[in-house]
């Protein structure tokens, strides 16, 4: 019995098997004879018939692959009955092999355009959910309207086109642009423009109505708008709005050189989507930036001032509020400077009762009070008197106390009058090294119809210091141990230290001191001002003009 | 009047005015100071030499002095005022007078950072070669910083830290600045001498001093990569142990021990004052601070430095450096369960018994 050969029945068993099978099937020999299609087959390949090569009528990479596998070459992929795959007319199909051992093969066919689309579909998806994760991080780290619009500028150089500018809105004609082309550095500048000679330009800059994006003609795009790494080599523009929460936001144009393919409608469509995050960073950064210089503004006659030299007497003045990021609270302190050297300057230092911003307010308040009764600081129970009523008067229920000093410059030193208001008293530091506290007290204010105070006299020569402070200095709690109070011990033992120390020096030295103690424990707000006796008269520019050459 | 712009000053007239402000700070002369460098000034030396060559040599020997306990605190406090009033004087001269012509930068002290004269210096160093400089001064809370940064958009913070012990709050304002996309470039002596730390730490670069600092300015510094999802943790992996937190967190509880330990172990603590054993408190809260510090950056060298420096210091002062070398041993004996604080506290120890510059008094009395 001839057992070389496959008995007739079998190939005609399994041609009748695949005949009708759903999927299109070609059978060809070794050499890339066509021996047989079923009709699903002839339906997609017309032109394939029996007994043609083929490598002549069929798609050349299912030839090639019938090829490969005939010879024994392995794929791609390495094995040589893997599954090869490619285009028949409008779809792709993977072709899987199955070989009888004569050398004939059946190739199934199976139509895969679907989920290849879908795939590709699903990368590109994910590229650009990336793309917007990034961009999203990158916009929202920073609140500064500048740098946002970099970072767009930059993002949209290197995600979308080949170059982007964003013009934003401006005053009058003049607009702050930002451009990147590539993965250049960022350019930033002002343009003064005529936003109707841009078509779609001046519609997108007023954000309302809400206006698609559009595509313009590259020659249209007026010369301010394209880079000059791109000049004569444009080849298409896309003016993008970034929509922005209420206020125009201004506007993003996408540049692509002429060599790369223009936009399509999709990727202009993702453009919109970056535009959106886009335009939500730089509205918020705007805002933050308006808030911000309300609150400077405000803020402004609430912070602490710098004090200086007055008049032959030295003031320094040191602040910390209690919480981390505040600069103002409910201590305070003002030197009202005398009209000349023979007038008082008027040091005040006090504590609201509370923390924050709006203990912060009442200082504000009794600072303009002190203020407007400044002609009256030659009576200091006077003007504590007049500010009790005012505070007793005004709706709020808070109290304060303070201390008062007026100080002049004598030939030989200063001269104080030093008042506390229900305040800690006031710490004199004498040449020696000695401390010594202020006799006075008296009624904090805010609260009863009649307050009292005895008011010191202090007479400090040079290199001896007064100091006010608050009690959050006195009472912040810390140290080695952890739960100490930095007490007044403390306080006068560093003072000690400081004697013939400039002011500056002495209000730093116990503002560290005091801050040290804290370490990065809660504290209350803290005030220090220094009032000395300088050793000569202040340092300017005037008098140090006047130096002259020193080795005469 | 003449003020010459020549980039090579006189060494010599630089050596006079360097002695002379020093005898000046010595004295806590003020205008004799100020007479010094405004002479050297019209002498012809240039206002950047004034502060590089004159100004911070002086302010070095201000601090070395100091640790010899040849300056009290009280001349070191005025040496500095008067440092910094010279220096406001100095942005006055016509000589120190400059167009900014580059970017705007912030200058910025570590919050709990007091030293601020080198960033002052560094500053004035910026404005003079034409950079609009903010200087935000000593200790400035990183919440601030950020809001500063948020405002003004800076092309480079210039983070300045002194003491060794305010890393662990540089790395957190390091981290929110190249967060918030600012650059950050670090300087100061916390950093080491070589800037290791503010690599580790994540600055984008370091400088030695001032004209360092303003070449790389002038190079540009890399923007951080703003789609950088970066957590602090990652450039700290150690810190996954949590010797650092769990030290830093218990350091009252660990001195308050220690203290009790040491007046057992070391006789002549029974006899201290109050305010010897309030210093003692101090002594070892700030070996405590040093060790988490070391745990921080993962370093051994700093924590052993810092304890010859201690012995130096305590030397100086007459007291017994075997208090040192004992603190370290109570500590070691606390802290059992921290394999990397003890092998810190060990090698430490061993650095400090074998010195013949510590003398350890026959009855242990300290002076």
């Amino acid at each position: 019995m001839d057992t070389s050969k496959t008995s007739p029945a079998g190939p005609r068993e399994l041609r009748a098997t695949w005949a009708s099978a759903p999927y299109p099937v070609v059978l060809a020999d070794r050499a890339g004879g066509v021996i047989e299609l079923n009709d699903a087959a002839s339906c997609i390949l017309p032109e394939v018939r029996p007994g043609d090569w083929l490598h002549e009528s069929a798609p050349n990479w299912l030839a090639d692959a019938h090829q490969r596998l005939s010879r024994g070459i392995p794929s791609q992929n390495g094995s040589s009955s893997a599954p090869a795959g490619g285009r028949i007319g409008e779809r792709v199909y993977e072709a899987h092999p199955t070989r009888d051992p004569d050398g004939d093969v059946v190739w199934w066919l199976v139509d895969d355009t679907d989920r290849r689309l879908a795939e590709e579909a699903l990368r590109s998806e994910r590229e650009r959910t990336a793309f917007l994760a990034e961009a999203s991080n990158a916009l929202l780290s920073s609140l500064n309207v500048d740098r946002c619009m970099e970072v767009t500028a930059q993002l949209a150089a290197t995600h979308l086109a080949d170059a982007a500018v964003i013009v934003a809105p401006g005053k009058g004609r003049r607009h702050p642009m930002t451009s990147c082309v590539g993965e250049n550095p960022v350019s930033r500048g002002t343009v003064e423009i005529d936003t109707s000679a841009m078509p779609g330009l001046s519609e997108a800059l007023q954000g309302f109505p809400p206006v698609p994006s559009r595509w313009i003609d590259p020659a249209s795009a007026p010369e301010w708008v394209i880079p000059e790494e791109m000049r004569g080599s444009v080849g298409s523009v896309v003016i993008t709005p970034l929509p922005g929460h209420g206020l125009p936001g201004g506007v993003l144009i996408l540049l692509r050189s002429a060599d790369h393919t223009a936009f399509t409608e999709d990727a202009e469509i993702f453009a919109r989507l970056f535009a959106a995050r886009a335009g939500a960073a730089l509205s918020a950064a705007r805002m933050y930036a308006e808030q911000s210089s309300i609150t400077t503004t405000l803020m402004r006659e609430l912070l602490p001032p710098s004090l200086h030299q007055v008049n032959g007497v030295e003031f320094a003045g040191g602040y910390r509020a209690s919480g981390q990021s505040e600069r103002v609270g409910g201590d305070f302190y003002d030197v009202h400077p005398g009209a000349d050297a023979d007038q008082e300057s008027l040091a005040v230092l006090g504590d609201v009762c509370g923390k924050g911003l709006e203990a912060a307010v009442l200082t504000g308040k009794i600072r303009n009070t002190l203020h407007a009764l400044l002609p009256l600081a030659d009576d200091h129970q006077r003007m504590l008197r007049l500010l009790n009523t005012a505070l007793l008067n005004s709706h709020h229920t808070r109290f304060a106390t303070l201390v008062l000093a007026s100080a002049v410059r004598l030939e030989r030193g200063v001269r104080l009058r030093v008042t506390s208001a229900g305040h800690p008293a006031p710490l004199v530091v004498r040449a020696d090294g000695t401390v010594e506290e202020a006799e006075t007290h008296g009624s904090l204010v805010g609260v009863l119809r009649d307050i009292k105070s005895a008011t010191a006299a202090i007479d400090l020569a040079v290199g001896e210091t007064c100091l006010l402070f608050t009690d959050g200095i006195t009472e912040a709690r810390g140290g080695p141990l952890g739960d100490e109070m930095f007490g007044e011990s403390r306080l006068r033992e560093a003072l000690g230290e400081c004697a013939g120390m400039p002011a500056e020096a002495v209000v730093e030295r116990v503002q560290m001191l005091a801050a040290q103690w804290v370490g990065r424990g809660r504290h209350d707000d803290m005030a220090v001002v220094a009032i000395t006796t300088p050793r000569g008269g202040p340092l300017t520019a005037m008098t140090l003009g006047s130096l002259g050459r020193r080795r005469a | 009047m003449t003020v010459s712009t020549s980039l090579r000053p006189d060494q010599r007239l630089i050596r006079t005015c360097r002695e002379e402000l020093w005898s000046a700070l010595r004295d806590g002369d003020e205008h004799a100071a100020a007479t010094a460098v405004f002479a050297g000034l019209e002498d012809g030396v240039p206002a950047e030499a004034v502060l590089m060559e004159v100004i911070a040599p002086s302010q070095a020997r201000v601090g070395q002095e100091w640790a010899a306990n040849r300056m009290t605190v009280a001349q070191e406090h005025v040496a500095t005022a008067i440092n910094e009033r010279v220096i406001a004087a100095l942005a006055h001269h016509p000589a120190g007078r400059v167009e900014p012509r580059h970017a705007r930068v912030a200058v910025a002290c570590v919050e709990g950072e007091w030293h601020a004269l080198p960033a002052r210096l560094l500053s004035e160093v910026l404005r003079l070669r034409g950079w609009r400089v903010d200087f935000l001064g000593a200790h400035v809370p990183t919440p601030h910083l950020i809001a500063h940064l948020h405002r003004t958009g800076p092309e480079a913070v210039l983070l300045s830290a002194s003491i060794p012990t305010h890393l662990p709050t540089a790395h957190a304002a390091i981290t929110a600045c190249m967060a918030a996309g600012v650059p950050v470039l670090a300087g100061g002596a916390a950093f080491g001498a070589d800037g290791r730390y503010a690599r580790s730490l994540g600055a984008s670069d370091w400088a030695a001093d001032a004209a360092t600092v303003a070449e790389l300015l002038a190079a540009g510094l890399p923007r951080p990569d703003p789609t950088a999802m970066h957590h602090p943790i990652e450039d700290l992996p150690h810190l996954a142990d949590q010797e650092y937190t769990m030290i830093a967190q218990s350091r009252s509880r660990l001195v308050k021990e220690t203290l009790a330990e040491l007046e057992e172990r070391f006789l002549p603590m029974r006899e201290y004052s109050s305010r010897q054993r309030r210093h003692t408190a101090e002594d070892i809260a700030h070996v405590a601070d040093y060790l988490a510090t070391a745990l921080y950056v993962d370093d051994q060298e700093l924590f052993t430095a810092f304890i010859g420096w201690t012995a130096g210091i305590l030397t100086a002062r007459g007291v017994p450096a075997r208090s040192l070398a004992l603190t370290l041993d109570v500590l070691d004996s606390q802290l059992k369960d921290f394999p990397r604080a003890r092998a810190l506290l060990e090698r430490a120890g061993h650095g400090l018994r074998p010195d013949p510059h510590i003398p350890v008094p026959g009855n242990g009395k300290p002076a």
